[in-house]
């Protein structure tokens, strides 16, 4: 018989209730259960990044974590970042002015892992930059825009966080 | 689109397959939130009830399915067994802090030193937010920083059935591959760090082939001098050259009541990556080339705790 768990999950200060198989990985969860696919799915055994989220404010792999395992948590997707349609966080203003993606597949993993390190990190070298993103892979760029992209973003987040 | 809708089978017309989504195999799932409930839960599945800690491991073995757990104890909600605190001259740690924490805590940083500068290599911050200390000791991967740093450090593990608790030397925890000495109905709760001593310096080095990989080779060293500055204890324990962390007991003899010198630390050198090590070798570097590694890197480790143990005095 299968089991299946009653869980509360907030997203982006959304609450969901929803019923699930505890093997449900929490990425799977999110894309296709909440319909919120901005979360990004490569390598499925945490070495890409694309699927970073902020789990309780802080920086997870959401494909190697079960949903289950977020009941009572408060998550954060790339969806949670632009106050409307209209506007995009200083974030992700940046990442379009610098050139910060081509594909854009491995981006919300990159905004999800620079939003919190920029928080606490307002005023960083290059080099730590390149360090707080090291767990995040890009085929595309090479990564000199999105480490321009990052260094602009720290600027535009002092100014407006 | 009509060329492709042709394809679809005329036999059986029927909605396309449904993606999918479930990519680990089926497990019984409890998540107790007292150490106690769990222990109940180890002594009655046994073998059969596999902890999950962080899962940094264990959630992508079930993935790709290498690992297929039947029943899973989450211990996760135990908030009980995250902390650190300073206990009888030890650190201790439960098992379940999140490497995060113990990486950003400054006790340990002033305390345990080497435990300090070891976990900024383990993986990404995001692996180690959801990682935790206890879940990669018990791991036992030969490749990983905290089983060395243990065994460097002779660092005691707590263990605790239903019926009680037992310590157990980090020399007896590792058991070889992945595997560690507790019984079945045993969980790991707390890892107790002893303070640094006076005189005493100690450094972690590992060469990856980029930020965060698993390392090539990588060791951590402790030299403790006597009053005439000669050297009084060494311990050199190295990663992925063997089934475990591997204690270079031969080269660390070979400086003890020696003057710590540079000729000394290219002999202690040569003599763990020849005589106390064998490595196996992997896709990207030959048994040789872990020789190498190791030798270059405890000469250096071994500089850099010496210029550590001159100024803690």
């Amino acid at each position: 018989m299968t089991q299946s768990f009653p869980i509360s999950v907030t997203i982006n200060g959304k609450q969901h209730e929803k019923n699930v198989e505890p093997r449900l990985l929490l990425a799977d969860f999110i894309r296709h259960e909440i319909g919120l696919t901005g979360t990004h799915i490569g390598c499925e055994h945490g070495v890409c990044g694309a699927c970073t989220i902020l789990f309780d404010g802080k920086p997870v792999r959401s494909c190697i974590m079960l949903a289950v395992q977020a009941d009572g948590h408060e998550l954060m997707t790339v969806e949670g970042l632009a106050k409307s349609e209209e506007e995009m966080h200083p974030l992700q203003n940046a990442f379009w002015e610098a050139h910060g993606l081509q594909c854009g597949f491995c981006t919300p993993g990159f905004l999800m892992t620079l939003l919190p390190y920029l928080q606490e990190n307002p005023d960083p070298s290059e080099t730590e930059i390149r360090e707080a993103i090291s767990g995040n892979l890009c085929r595309c760029t090479g990564y000199q825009h999105i480490v321009d992209a990052a260094l602009l973003a720290a600027k535009k987040m002092q100014a407006s966080p | 689109m009509l060329g492709l809708l042709s394809l679809w089978p005329t036999t059986k017309i029927g909605p396309p397959p449904t993606v999918e989504l479930m990519k680990p195999a089926p497990f019984e799932y409890y998540a107790p939130d007292s150490l106690e409930a769990a222990l109940e839960l180890k002594s009655q599945h046994g073998d059969e009830g596999k902890p999950l800690a962080g899962g940094q491991s264990l959630i992508p073995a079930m993935n790709f399915r290498v690992a297929q757990p039947s029943l899973l104890i989450d211990l996760n909600r135990i908030d009980d067994l995250r902390y650190i605190r300073k206990q009888n001259g030890e650190m201790r740690i439960g098992a379940m802090t999140l490497q995060s924490q113990a990486e950003h805590d400054k006790l340990v940083e002033k305390q345990v030193p080497l435990l300090h500068e070891a976990i900024p290599n383990i993986a990404h911050s995001q692996i180690r937010n959801r990682g935790t200390v206890g879940g990669s000791l018990a791991h036992a991967d030969p490749a990983a920083e905290l089983p060395v740093v243990a065994l460097a450090l002779d660092a005691r593990f707590r263990a605790q059935n239903k019926g009680g608790e037992r310590w157990i030397e980090a020399k007896d925890f590792f058991a070889g591959l992945f595997a560690n000495s507790l019984q079945t109905d045993e969980l790991l709760v707390e890892i107790a760090f002893p303070e640094m001593p006076a005189n005493t310096g100690t450094s972690f080095m590992e060469v990856a082939r980029r930020s965060g990989d698993y390392a090539m080779a990588g060791l951590a060293a402790l030299l403790m001098l006597d009053k005439e500055g000669k050297c009084k204890k060494a311990r050199l324990v190295y990663l992925n050259v063997g089934d475990g962390p591997v204690d270079a007991v031969q080269a660390a003899v070979s400086l003890i009541g020696k003057k710590p010198n540079a000729a000394a630390f290219k002999e202690a050198g040569q003599i763990a990556s020849q005589k106390d090590m064998s490595p196996l070798g992997n896709l990207h570097a030959t048994p040789d080339y872990q020789r190498h590694l190791s030798a270059v890197l405890t000469e250096r480790a071994l500089a850099q705790a010496f210029k550590r143990a001159q100024a803690r005095k």
